[in-house]
């Protein structure tokens, strides 16, 4: 029975081919089918998948609730199209900046707050998220509720992207960076360390871990990759304003993350790809969709708690284990109801 | 004086609870010092001080002629002061093979750079701590099990795991809590034999222990805790025939 566990390290070879065939896939699909509509659906799910990849490094490795992710996406976004709105800057040089600015909002936030508890945390990173949408949408120089539009499309070198595929290409680009980038922390001492926190706080002191500094640094991480992806995201939409980057939207990357299974980068994907996928798959429902993803979100949480694809592995004797276990608890609820009457 | 780690006056409340009382007690480098006493006695709080996950309320703790009584548990472990817990506290769902690389964090460099690039260098620095994890699994007795999440490890083996984890720091001095509780007497022996083996390498090693039978065989020096208090401290015999003792730690009990 103790051989059937894989290492995080194993269930990457493992999944190598799958990967393989996955990638392959997603980087010639928008050509063979030529459909825009899939092609946004699918260019949502990468975003998503972004945000999701960024959000992985706080809640999913050091394991802290952040109910305010939307933040650093916003701040990114509007630090990219002020610049390049206003300042006329090309889109590609106001990276650094909007980076800059999210970090800086992660140091502001963390640096106090990161001594809190997960619960307590929760509610200051949520607070964090609503005064960010608050601020952009109050403020005249940043567009007020209507926010910034005519954000200019990007450019690298001679080419400059207009079209739905050109920017589902820009995210792929991205989705594929941040897997790099996940898997690379994860498996350095940054990652360990990372790890040993969320697993267990006051015993990574023991390790020699400066626990405080250690959660800052992924607060940062995730700032980063919020940002880049707010970057991108506006030259992809020409326009964006404050109801993208509200509590909702903090919640689906959350809902991300935790679906898939906290900490796992396979899960971070699946996890955005069902959250996106499912509501547009069942628009036929029209108003039930929502009841039925609320559904299917439950049977995930009781099916299988550690996410969709955990961490350790897909390991699917567990969810024959969890299945039978709920379908006794279902079946014990069911006949007392009956028995009831 | 060459005291490798010296407690001076120590005294820790908890409400009206005295935990310690002016415990005052040296460890000289190279020793193998057990720390005896009935349950409640202090012995994990006397730990806790000198780790950092305690403050005491007064005294004062000295390791290598350095005062450490107020550094925060991650500065001792910087130190070179290494532990494990009574109520093992391993990382669940890590691999064996994580728990101990995390118990190396001190020993890897970090730089952002090469690590989102993979230098070969640090490559090379993660393979060899990797090797060195093995020969540490090994060393506790849990080779070939360093794909196993911790959590999916039986108990005995979760406190071999802590110990790994702890040695893979190169510790001066290791603090063991109560590091054969529990676990059957084969495994007893087992563990018996990785801590005499770790202190002849020359680590100083500190040991919380029930079994005095164990305690007796493995010791250099004895001291006993009672209700907070350092009751004796001194060669294995003598103390396991000190009238103090027999009244505080097997008298008692019998009553
Ligand atoms: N965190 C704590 N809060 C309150 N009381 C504590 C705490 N830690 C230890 N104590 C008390 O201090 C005394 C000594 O406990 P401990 O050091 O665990 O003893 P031992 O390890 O010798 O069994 C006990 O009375 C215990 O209840
Ligand atoms: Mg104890």
């Amino acid at each position: 029975m103790l051989h059937h566990k894989a290492s995080p390290v194993r269930s990457w070879r493992a999944a190598a081919p799958g990967a393989a065939v996955a990638l392959a896939g997603a980087a010639v699909f928008p050509l063979a089918l030529g459909s825009t509509y899939v092609t946004s659906v699918a260019m949502q799910v990468e975003i998503l998948m972004c945000l999701a990849l960024g959000l992985n490094f706080v809640v999913g490795y050091a394991g802290m609730l952040d109910l305010g992710f939307a933040a650093f996406f916003a701040i990114g976004s509007y630090t990219s199209g002020l610049l390049a709105v206003d300042a006329h800057w090309p889109v590609l040089a106001t990276l650094p900046v909007a980076v800059a600015a999210s970090l800086l909002g992660a140091v502001f936030i963390g640096t106090p707050t990161l001594r809190l508890r997960s619960d307590y945390l929760a509610v200051v990173t949520l607070g964090f998220g609503e005064i960010i949408q608050n601020i952009v949408n109050n403020l005249n120089q940043t567009g007020g509720p209507e926010g910034i539009y005519g954000i200019p499309p990007l450019s690298v070198g001679p080419l400059t992207i207009t079209s739905t595929t050109g920017y589902y290409y820009v995210f792929f680009v991205l989705v594929v960076l941040f897997v790099a980038v996940s898997y690379r922390a994860r498996r350095s001492r940054l990652g360990r360390a990372w790890l040993a926190i969320r697993e267990d706080e006051d015993t990574a002191y023991a390790m020699g871990i400066k626990v405080r500094r250690y959660k800052l640094y992924a607060y940062m991480a995730g700032s980063v990759l919020g940002a880049v992806t707010g970057t991108f995201y506006g030259s992809a939409f020409v326009a964006i304003a404050p109801p993208s980057f509200g509590f909702n939207e903090s919640l689906l990357v959350v809902m991300a993350v935790s679906m898939g299974g906290m900490g796992s980068i396979w899960g971070a994907l699946l996890g955005a790809g069902a959250v996106v996928a499912f509501p547009e798959v069942f628009r036929q429902f029209a108003q039930a969709r929502l009841l039925v993803f609320g559904v299917a979100l439950v049977l995930v949480m009781v099916l299988r708690p550690q996410g969709i694809w955990p961490e350790e592995g897909l390991r699917l004797g567990r969810l024959k284990q969890s299945a039978r276990r709920a379908t006794r608890q279902l079946t014990h609820w069911a006949s007392a109801r009956l028995g009831a009457r | 004086m060459n005291a490798l780690l010296a407690a001076e006056g120590l005294s820790l409340h908890f409400g009206g609870v005295a935990a310690l009382s002016d415990v005052t007690l040296e460890v000289p480098e190279g020793s193998l010092l057990a720390v005896i006493g009935p349950n409640g006695a202090g012995k994990t709080s006397f730990f806790n001080c000198l780790t950092g996950y305690y403050r005491p309320n007064r005294g004062s703790v000295r390791f290598a002629g350095r005062d450490i009584t107020r550094l925060p548990p991650d500065q001792v472990a910087a130190l070179g002061i290494r532990r494990t817990f009574q109520n093992v506290r391993l990382f669940p769902r890590l691999t064996s093979r994580e728990n101990v690389l995390a118990g190396a964090h001190l020993r890897a460099t970090s730089n952002l750079v090469a690590m989102l690039l993979g230098t070969p260098a640090l490559r090379r620095q993660e393979r060899l701590l990797a090797e060195e994890a093995e020969h540490w699994l090994a060393y506790v007795g849990l080779a070939g099990r360093g794909d196993v999440l911790a959590a999916d490890l039986p108990y005995g083996m979760r406190k071999r795991l802590e110990m790994a984890r702890a040695l893979i720091a190169h510790p001066r001095l290791l603090l063991l809590d109560e590091p054969a509780a529990g676990v059957s007497s084969v495994e007893r022996e087992e563990l018996a034999d990785v801590v005499r083996r770790t202190w002849e390498s020359g680590v100083t090693v500190v040991m919380i222990e029930h079994d005095v039978e164990l305690v007796m065989r493995l010791a250099s020096t004895v001291a006993v805790l009672d209700r907070g208090r350092l009751l004796v401290q001194g060669p294995p015999e003598p103390v396991r025939q000190d009238p103090r003792v027999i009244e505080a730690y097997l008298g008692r009990r019998q009553r």
